[in-house]
């Protein structure tokens, strides 16, 4: 069955040896994205640009604004003078959020009339829009009830079980981790084939004996080790850069990121017994890297997707990977709760890689 | 290994190269036959109803211009290309139901280098044994002696994309001799590597071939063909002929009957040779159906009228000052060349017939 594997495997091996810059640039690259990515996907909504328009200019319109910066929602990035200045600053997008303050603000207060507060809000950011709308209204409700002197009569206490500063760094990058193997791995493995029938070295192993699942794990082994290093050094880069603690079994981390690599290799292989050219390997890695990107919940929740969306995501390994990911690392999650998303990952790398050997015929044309 | 070689006697049984090692075949039979072999690719026919037999120990050429579909048919024997219709076998096993068998016997060297040229010579050398299920003591055995046979001990260490193109083609003779296969499959063997390269090439066929291994060697070269113990000529996907060369030139239709072959040689009073001063006068002469220079000479086939005092007289006096002429067999070019054209002109009738 697997006659030739141990000469695939090692060929292999001394393929990546002699190619220095393809083995540095698959282990550097990876790393450099996820410190990229890591700071630049950020979706906390804090400090967002806002301008004052302070017409009543008394004690309690400054207590206002004080309160307003406080929430740390709002970074008072100027106050204005006139309604058109407050329309520019948000027009020219040096503020999504103004706010007003009429003229009779502390009068009415004090007399325990009703005051307003103007909010202008630049909707086309909806994550923003939203988060300034409810800031703002908690904040109105909290100031309403301090001055009538009253408690609110139900008391909300909601406690965050893990990542308690809600950060969304914490949530996107292990799923950053999961991504970026997926992407190594299938790309890796996508050459390798196709690399032998463009240098014309294929012509010679097909008239050997050898076996194609042979040839398939002797060309899955050495990308998996590479892909399994990369693995060990991200998770370094998440814990010690960006300070995401890893609450779960390290150990069973990197035994199911094994357990991931191995649909990902074998779907890399798949392409590459497809695929006449790297250039053709290329476009299907994407084709199948990009959908998994949107489709596996690693921007978005899975659960808020039409229901052909939510399903097709269970066609893509990583999706499985990915609660394994943010399941171990931020939940403390052990095989008892993860085991069916390892035994998909598991059901995925065996038939994907008798898919691959079976589609693999020993012929040229 | 220069001297002519006898081509075995075309019948089965007698005096065959003893086969040692593990027999290519059934005893008997021949290591390689071909039964109306044809592929086609979509409107294309690349090989069309291509049928011979290649017997053991003999080093079997087969010649066609580029394109003819050598290439296609080496490569369905070799288990590479299903056919589209036909059967063949190789070691007596069907090429479409029992290519690995096949594989397991057979060497193959492909026309374009194929080997890992980011490997060393012994890299390279060792993977492909490892792949043929050699290990260990037998596989050094083995790489020992095939380094031997192609004398590439000096470059082991080396890389094999930095070899010249003789020694890529004598470090993939070695790997596809590796597992001692008894048939060996050469497509193109000594395209373009260097003169001296190519004789030691062949040099290293020949002792193989001493051994009682069957080579299967494509070419155009047709000083290669004459080395062969037989050749097979296929042109536009069909075989016009096989057989042994010097069976071949004794073809009725290479020399036509009432024909002669004659080679002369023109010379200056200095005793230069003025081949193409020879061939103006002689291609014009009344009675010679073809003239080609052939190195210094001219090479003729003439009408029975023209004899060799006739061709003399024709071409001494306008500055040639002596003329040597002798008969000669037809060469295996004239062969093909003749056969050719006749397939042509057959060609040419059936499509007149076809349009009548």
């Amino acid at each position: 069955m697997l006659r030739g594997l141990p000469a695939i495997m090692y060929k292999e091996f001394i393929h990546l040896r002699r190619d220095p810059a393809t083995l540095v640039l698959t282990l550097i690259i990876p790393v450099l994205q996820l410190v990229l990515f890591g700071y630049a996907i950020n979706t906390d909504v804090k400090n967002i640009p806002t301008v004052v328009y302070d017409l009543d200019r008394g004690r309690q319109s400054r207590e206002m604004v004080t309160a307003l910066r406080n929430t740390e929602y709002f970074r008072i990035v100027g106050e204005v003078y006139s309604d058109r200045a407050l329309n520019d600053a948000i027009v020219a997008g040096r503020a999504k959020v103004g706010f007003k303050i009429p003229v009779d603000f502390s009068e009415r207060l004090l007399s325990g009339e009703q005051a307003t507060l103007l909010v202008l809000i630049d909707g086309s950011d909806s994550t923003i829009a939203m988060n300034a709308l409810n800031v703002a209204n908690a904040l109105g409700l909290r100031t309403s009830l301090e001055q009538i002197g009253a408690a609110p009569s139900v008391e909300v206490r909601p406690k965050m079980l893990f990542n308690p500063d809600l950060k969304s760094r914490h949530f996107i990058i292990p799923g950053l981790i999961g991504i970026i193997m997926q992407n190594i791995a299938v790309l890796l493995t996508a050459f390798a084939i196709v690399r032998e029938r463009e240098r014309g070295t294929m012509e010679q192993l097909l008239v050997t004996p050898i076996r194609p699942l042979a040839l398939m794990l002797g060309k899955m082994v050495p990308y998996g080790v590479l892909g399994f290093v990369e693995t060990c050094l991200v998770l370094v880069i998440m814990r010690f850069i960006f300070g995401v603690p890893l609450r779960g079994s390290v150990v069973l981390l990197l035994a199911l990121s094994f357990l991931f690599l191995l649909p990902s290799l074998g779907i890399g292989l798949f392409i590459s017994t497809v695929a006449e050219n790297q250039a053709q390997a290329n476009q299907m890695a994407f084709f199948v890297i990009l959908p998994s990107i949107l489709l596996s919940g690693f921007m978005f929740p899975r659960e808020a997707m039409p229901a052909v969306m939510y399903y097709l995501g269970f066609l893509m390994p990583v999706t499985y990977f990915l609660e394994i990911l943010r399941g171990v690392i931020l939940r403390g999650a052990g095989l008892v709760h993860l085991w069916p998303n390892a035994l998909a990952l598991v059901a995925f790398g065996v038939v994907i890689l008798l898919l691959s050997a079976a589609r693999f015929h020993k012929r040229l044309a | 290994m220069s001297e002519p070689r006898t081509p075995p006697p075309p019948s089965a049984e007698g005096t065959r190269p003893e086969v040692t090692g593990p027999a290519p075949g059934p005893a008997g039979h021949p290591t390689i036959v071909l039964q109306g072999l044809t592929k086609r690719f979509g409107a294309l026919t690349a090989v069309d109803d291509v049928s011979f037999t290649v017997e053991p120990g003999t080093i079997f050429g087969f010649l066609g211009p580029n394109g003819s579909g050598k290439s296609t048919v080496i490569r369905m024997l070799c288990g590479l290309i299903v056919p589209t219709a036909g059967t063949a076998s190789v070691g007596g096993f069907n090429i479409v139901r029992d290519p690995e068998r096949i594989r397991e016997r057979i060497g193959y060297m492909s026309q374009r280098f194929s080997l890992y040229e980011d490997l060393t010579v012994l890299e390279n050398l060792n993977f492909y044994g490892r792949v043929y299920g050699l290990r260990g003591a037998g596989l050094e055995a083995r790489r020992d002696a095939v380094v031997h046979l192609v004398h590439i001990e000096d470059r082991l260490g080396q890389r094999a994309g930095t070899l010249s193109g003789g020694w890529k083609q004598r470090l993939a003779l070695a790997c596809a001799l590796i597992h001692e296969p008894r048939i060996l499959f050469l497509d193109e063997p000594t395209a373009g590597i260097d003169p001296v390269a190519r004789r030691e090439l062949w040099d290293l066929l020949f002792e193989l071939a001493g051994e009682g291994a069957t080579l299967f060697v494509t070419t155009h070269y047709m000083d290669e063909a004459e080395r062969c113990t037989e050749v097979g000529y296929i042109y536009h996907s069909r075989l016009i002929v096989s057989g042994a060369p010097r069976e071949l030139k004794r073809l009725p239709g290479v020399t036509p009957a009432g024909m002669h072959r004659f080679e002369v040689r023109c010379l200056a009073p200095d005793g230069a040779s003025l081949p193409t001063r020879g061939l103006l006068i002689l291609r014009r002469m009344p009675g010679v159906r073809d003239a080609t220079i052939f190195g210094d000479a001219v090479h003729l086939l003439v009408e029975e009228g023209v004899s060799d005092a006739t061709l003399r007289a024709a071409v001494e006096g306008n500055g040639i000052a002596r003329a040597e002429v002798r008969p000669m067999a037809p060469s295996l070019e004239d062969v093909f060349v003749a056969l050719t054209h006749a397939e042509e002109a057959k060609r040419r009738a059936a499509r007149a017939g076809a349009v009548a």
